[in-house]
């Protein structure tokens, strides 16, 4: 949980829409928060331990970079090996995120849901085919859910 | 179902020298916290600083990047996040989009083919907004939200190789 004080939660409002391009971009950070530099980077290396920032890099634009198929693959999976399976469908190298979120029975019976990529829908189906095998006879029933829109896309933003 | 809905938005794509890829490759896996990390990072791929600062730049420019810089864990923050989906009658379903993108606290919200045809992220100030946030879309749409909060990741590091 939030151990963040003023001046933490004032450097995730000054990151979060991006790091500054740059040659010292963390001295501009502490100049916008009113700090030092070393104070910056020491709370951001603290923030990277304690996981409140996953990891400092790239974001890549699956669709810009032409994988235009990005499939919601989802799962029905026996409770009892679902999580070395997920863990083992994480794994997979086109797997970016995998979860195991609660069922809505009777309307959502999938309880593990992994997001594949590819060039085409079709290299996400075979994908997709890919990770049923693995699930092997844990695995119920799937399904893949392609986005038809983007109708928002905003990160995640400080208010307060 | 309205022809937007109906058919993905026509994505125009980039293409990359390999210089380019080499730094969306290594540039994924982290970036250093230092006096000057652009020439740190900049080291480790061959090239110069001003090189790397400008083609990070242009990268996030033309939207090979859709960001560069931390990425921030909502929960660890204290707030709240999860994964929400709706299922909406095509005839209501832009009426529908635009109530639900009327809450700051709705993330990303993608429009996919199946019965449950409207999927957004929700992040909320504290774990408790969550559900207010849904009971509040659900008064203000008139339909039921499927709260589909993570119980576990499989996290493997977020890697996309070009």
């Amino acid at each position: 949980m939030s151990q963040l004080d003023t001046i933490d939660r004032a450097i995730v409002k000054a990151t979060q829409a991006g790091l500054p391009v740059c040659e010292r971009p963390y001295h501009k950070v502490a100049d916008e928060v009113g700090t030092t530099a070393e104070d910056v980077m020491a709370r951001m290396e603290r923030m990277l331990e304690s996981g409140v920032i996953r990891r400092i890099g790239a974001v890549p634009n699956h669709y810009a970079l032409g994988f235009l198929g990005n499939g919601m693959t989802v799962w029905d999976v026996d409770d009892a090996q679902v999580m070395d399976l997920g863990q083992r469908v994480g794994e997979l190298d086109f797997v970016s995120h995998a979860y195991l979120r609660p069922r809505h029975l009777p309307s959502w019976p999938f309880n593990l849901f992994a997001m594949a990529h590819g060039r085409d829908r079709d290299e996400v189906r075979e994908k997709a085919e890919h990770i049923r095998t693995l699930l092997g006879d844990a695995c119920r029933q799937g399904d893949v859910l392609f986005s038809t829109r983007i109708l928002k896309k905003t990160g995640l933003r400080l208010t307060t | 179902m309205t022809q937007a809905a109906a058919s993905p938005r026509t994505p125009r794509t980039v293409t990359l020298d390999d210089t380019d890829k080499a730094i969306v490759n290594a540039l994924q896996n982290g970036f250093p916290i230092c006096e000057r990390p652009y020439a740190e990072a900049a080291k480790a791929l061959g090239l110069d600083e001003a090189d790397l600062m400008s083609r990070v730049e242009n990268l996030l420019k033309i939207g090979a990047l859709s960001r560069f810089g931390p990425m921030y864990h909502a929960e660890r923050m204290g707030g709240g996040l999860t994964l929400a989906a709706m299922e909406i009658p095509a005839a209501e379903f832009n009426d529908v989009v635009e109530k639900v993108n009327a809450f700051p606290e709705v993330a990303h919200n993608y429009a996919r083919d199946h019965a449950l045809n409207m999927w957004f992220v929700l992040a909320t100030e504290t774990p408790e907004g969550i559900a207010e946030t849904i009971s509040e879309i659900e008064k203000s749409t008139g339909y039921k939200v499927f709260d589909m909060p993570k119980a576990q990741e499989f996290f493997v590091g977020l890697r996309f190789e070009l």
